[in-house]
């Protein structure tokens, strides 16, 4: 058999077999894996690994939502839309203090994000008793995330500490913890932004139409183009709403997510566009202009 | 940043022309993973910082923010500090230099590449250790102006062990050595003594600046006299290692069994090396049997089933097999003429990744592939000296040190020689404690030794023992605090134990170190010793038919976990005598925690050396409650069910 020429895999090919190798090293030998779900993306790419590796069982651990209220709209639509279609189960959390005192983006500013999102998924991750929670951050969204392990170890009060943190040899991954301690796993670590949408076009993955470009209704304000996606957006004197054509690299929370005008409409011209461009796809996101380490804090924190 | 050079890959023409070209062109591209070696001094970061500005991985927010860092923090004056692109946590800013390993990704029209960057000084051999382990190739850099240094052997020695085939010598700041073709020769000369003395095949040598772009993305007019392949040119040329695994014979470590119903049962794993294609005939391996490959299932984009003609290494896949045969994770689906070796001894190289040195004899979980056993490892044969490659007597592995040792497995594996397979040679440590990864090996052979000591088989077997005296043989294990009254309980649980007309004996800490292990003192490596000698002999006696009282401080659960694997299920009873420190120190009946708060008494358990309860003892005593008769009744009553 030696005699035959190799046959040349794509680097998507290893990409997704590394991913594949991962989801299935935490399916193994973890007690109660969890995937985390964020409707975006990098999350679609995910789930879509996921379905994959475990064909034709579903994967073996349900999704979790970790919801803060303010997403797109059209965000929850596809939500439940993607759950079902890979049959498994969609838990939603959305942390009760935060609710009940009515944090929002427009009042609150970081402790928004702070109460709904790094609480919230410590709640949510306690309340279920998951030990495991994939996640689909990649090593090249941001410099303190290039060191970040594929294993993440988290302390039992979910804190991120960059100096203990295991060394990662070969594809032999430790996933041994004390009862109480858990594992953030992010099997998408080696994939690029651009892998990630050529994947989705490959593999022809649905995802959220507002990465593509339509007219949409937008305010400018401190430098971020936003979406008036509901009546909730209270509107500033002096502020009217403005068809735009616009479109959004990445999806969060609505009040705190910049769009780009755009008249890319399909994949193909979304890629074109951000090959293109000259500004990284984090600038889009209002939480990390606060300080250059920022990302790192909130890591350590607990966010992500 | 009008000073900056222009980007010298342009693929911009075609993406704003034929977007759906550009990507047709790179969805065929291949991937190579490689390692940078060197030191902030000679230019790494300003290397990989060029290689992501030159190929657009860089984006305009990042340069501007990257120009504001170089003008409070970079070492370039008013010039942009590319260092700064690729040092990431912040503490690591501060202080200069990068300590861990970070991973970056740019890509070419043929290649998308994962840079490990890894800092170069010997504390941080571990880093590179890592960054090594998964890299195709290793860019060893070195400054042309000083020629090569003790680092440079280092990373070589490392990059070599390690099994990177494609070593590339960067002579770097050729722009500060005026180009000059005869200080490369000179240095090539140099290197190429030293690599034969390692034992290293082939090696390229190139000439380059990083700083100023010569003979990084292309041939450099500076240098005409250099007719090798740019930097990044011979990147995009080599060999993977992934390909070269294909000519392997199939190899796949089974990570998880498919069995979404009845009518599907599937074998999922990463093949290692080597091809599969339905039809093929397979061995699992360690039990042996035979099956042949069904097919080689997948999901379609739509969601169907579909099936592979054939699959190689580097792929994830599930497998089904004709027939049903017993197969679950840890088994090695192989070739079926060619499945890998089982053995349980093993010389290996170990590189040594935590603060807590290596404990010989102490239990650890090795996990290897989809495998994870217990194995415990040898005082080492030697220790390298990662700068001069001396081997070096050692009677332990501290962080950062690399050493040749003998290691010994509870239960045979399957394995291959690191330098064949990486995939069934390679493996982790694991502290049970801690749960921390504390050594990288290397495996290199089985140790026949093993083979060679055959047990001589005796006719009265430890069942015959065991019948004639007419009862379970045990080995009743004491672990507690010194003055806990382990020894006092145990003494009493004889004298029951005795007129109930059982055989028994008891083994005490002080009759022991005056006799067996009385070479031993109590630093951790010898109470390890100390334990793991009483366990052979606890284990002889128990064999012997009787019901052993082992009445020991044993403060490691590693070491009592050790023992209870030495024996047969059910046999090894944990016992814990459970006397708070504060009650023990009172009673002090032998005066040695008096001693010990004065400090005439060194690694004394519980006041300067860690004791470590059960968490699940099978039985448990609470001095503070009961007497020593009462306790001693107390576990008749457990033992027997009374």
């Amino acid at each position: 058999m030696s005699e035959l020429p190799p046959k040349r895999l794509t680097h998507l090919q290893r990409l997704e077999a590394e991913s594949i190798h991962i989801l299935r090293e935490i399916a193994a030998q973890a007690e109660k894996p969890v995937m985390l779900y964020s409707v975006g993306k990098d999350s679609a790419a995910m789930l879509h690994v996921a379905k994959k590796a475990f064909f034709p069982s579903p994967p073996p651990f349900p999704l979790l939502h970790v919801d803060t209220t303010w997403k797109f709209k059209a965000m929850y639509q596809l939500r439940e839309k993607a759950a079902q279609d890979a049959g498994m189960e969609l838990l939603v959390h959305k942390n009760p203090e935060a609710q009940a005192q009515g944090i929002n983006p427009f009042d609150h500013g970081a402790l928004h994000t702070d109460m709904w999102k790094t609480e919230g998924l410590k709640q949510a991750l306690d309340k279920y008793g998951f030990d495991a929670a994939f996640g689909g951050a990649r090593r090249d969204e941001e410099k303190s995330r290039a060191k970040e392990r594929v294993f993440s170890f988290r302390s039992a009060d979910h804190r991120w500490d960059p100096k203990n943190q295991r060394p990662e040899l070969w594809n032999l991954y430790n996933a041994k913890k004390a009862k109480g301690e858990s594992l953030r796993v992010f099997p998408m670590s080696n994939w690029t932004e651009l892998d990630i949408w050529q994947y989705i076009q490959l593999e022809n993955i649905e995802i959220v139409p507002l990465y593509f470009a339509a007219p949409r209704p937008t305010v400018e304000r401190d430098g971020l183009l936003l979406m008036v996606d509901d009546a909730r957006f209270p509107l500033r004197a002096g502020e009217t709403p403005k068809m735009r054509s616009i479109r959004f690299r990445t999806l969060g929370c609505y009040p705190l997510t910049g769009a780009v005008e755009s008249e890319a409409t399909n994949l193909s011209e979304v890629i074109q566009e951000m090959l293109l461009t000259t500004t990284s796809e984090r600038q889009g996101r209002a939480i990390d202009q606060d300080a250059s380490a920022s990302m790192e804090k909130k890591k350590q924190e607990g966010y992500f | 940043m009008s000073e900056l050079p222009p980007a010298i890959y342009e693929t911009e023409a075609l993406i704003g022309e034929d977007i759906d070209a550009y990507l047709e062109l790179h969805q065929h591209k291949s991937m190579l993973r490689f390692i940078t070696c060197g030191s902030v001094d000679d230019g790494k970061s300003t290397l990989i910082g060029r290689l992501l500005y030159d190929s657009k991985m860089i984006f305009e927010d990042q340069l501007a923010s990257l120009e504001a860092d170089s003008k409070k923090l970079g070492t370039q004056g008013q010039e942009i500090d590319f260092a700064l692109l690729v040092d990431g946590l912040a503490a690591e800013r501060e202080q200069g230099i990068t300590i861990d390993v970070a991973y970056r990704f740019f890509a070419t029209e043929k290649r998308k590449f994962i840079v490990a960057d890894t800092p170069g000084h010997e504390q941080y051999t571990r880093n590179m250790v890592t960054g090594a382990s998964t890299a195709d190739l290793a860019v060893i850099l070195i400054d042309a102006r000083q020629g090569i240094l003790t680092q440079t052997r280092r990373h070589s020695y490392l990059a070599h062990l390690l099994g990177i085939q494609h070593i590339v010598l960067a002579v770097n700041k050729m722009d500060l050595v005026d180009y000059d073709q005869a200080r490369f020769d000179e240095i090539v000369g140099q290197y190429r003594e030293f690599a034969d003395d390692l034992g290293m095949k082939a090696f390229t040598a190139i000439p380059l600046s990083g700083l100023a772009g010569d003979n990084v993305t292309q041939n450099s007019a500076n240098m005409a006299w250099y007719t090798g392949a740019a930097l990044l040119p011979h990147l995009e040329a080599v060999e993977l290692q992934q390909e070269a695994a294909q000519a392997a014979s199939f190899v796949m470590p089974v990570q998880w069994v498919n069995r979404p119903n009845l009518d599907f049962r599937g074998f999922s794993g990463l093949i290692a090396s080597g091809r599969v294609a339905p039809g093929d005939d397979i061995r699992v391996v360690p039990s042996g049997k035979n099956a042949k490959v069904r097919s080689i299932v997948t999901m379609a984009s739509d969601g169907a089933m579909q099936t592979l003609d054939e699959a190689v290494a580097g792929q994830s896949v599930t497998l089904t097999l004709d027939t049903q045969i017993d197969c679950s994770r840890g088994d090695i689906i192989a070739a079926a003429d060619n499945p890998p070796a089982v053995a349980d001894r093993f010389e290996a190289t170990l590189i040594w990744m935590d603060e807590t040195p290596l404990l010989p004899g102490r239990s650890y979980e090795m996990k290897i592939g989809t495998q994870s056993v217990a194995a415990s490892v040898q005082t080492p044969k030697y220790q390298v000296n990662v700068n001069t490659m001396e081997h070096l007597a050692s009677k332990t592995l501290e962080l950062n040190a690399i050493g040749v040792v003998e290691i010994a497995t509870t239960q045979k594996i399957s394995f291959a020689p690191y330098a064949e397979n990486r995939a069934l040679g390679s493996f982790v440590l694991i502290d049970k404690m801690s749960n921390a990864t504390v050594a990288a090996g290397l495996l290199h052979f089985s140790l026949r030794r093993a083979d060679n000591i055959h047990w001589q088989a005796t006719d009265i077997d430890r069942k015959a023992h065991a019948q004639l005296k007419n009862q379970k043989p045990l080995l009743l294990w004491f672990t507690g605090l010194s003055g806990s009254g382990k020894s006092t309980i145990a003494n009493e649980l004889e004298k029951i134990l005795h007129t109930m007309n059982r055989h028994t004996f008891l083994l005490d800490g002080d009759n022991v170190r005056h006799g067996l292990n009385k070479d031993l003192g109590f630093t951790d490596a010898d109470r390890v010793e100390n334990i793991r000698r009483i366990g052979e002999v606890s284990k002889l006696m128990v064999d012997a038919g009787l019901i052993v009282l082992s009445a020991f401080i044993s403060p490691f659960r590693a070491e009592r976990d050790m023992v209870r694997e030495m024996l047969p299920e059910g046999e090894f009873i944990e016992i814990f005598v459970d006397t708070p420190l504060d009650v023990a120190e009172q009673r002090d009946v032998k005066g040695l925690y008096k001693k010990a708060r004065a400090g005439a008494l060194k690694n004394f358990t519980g006041i300067d050396s860690p004791y470590e309860p059960p968490l699940n003892p099978d039985i448990r005593v609470n001095t503070t409650q009961m007497s020593a008769p009462e306790a001693a009744q107390y576990i008749v009553n457990q033992l027997f069910g009374l």
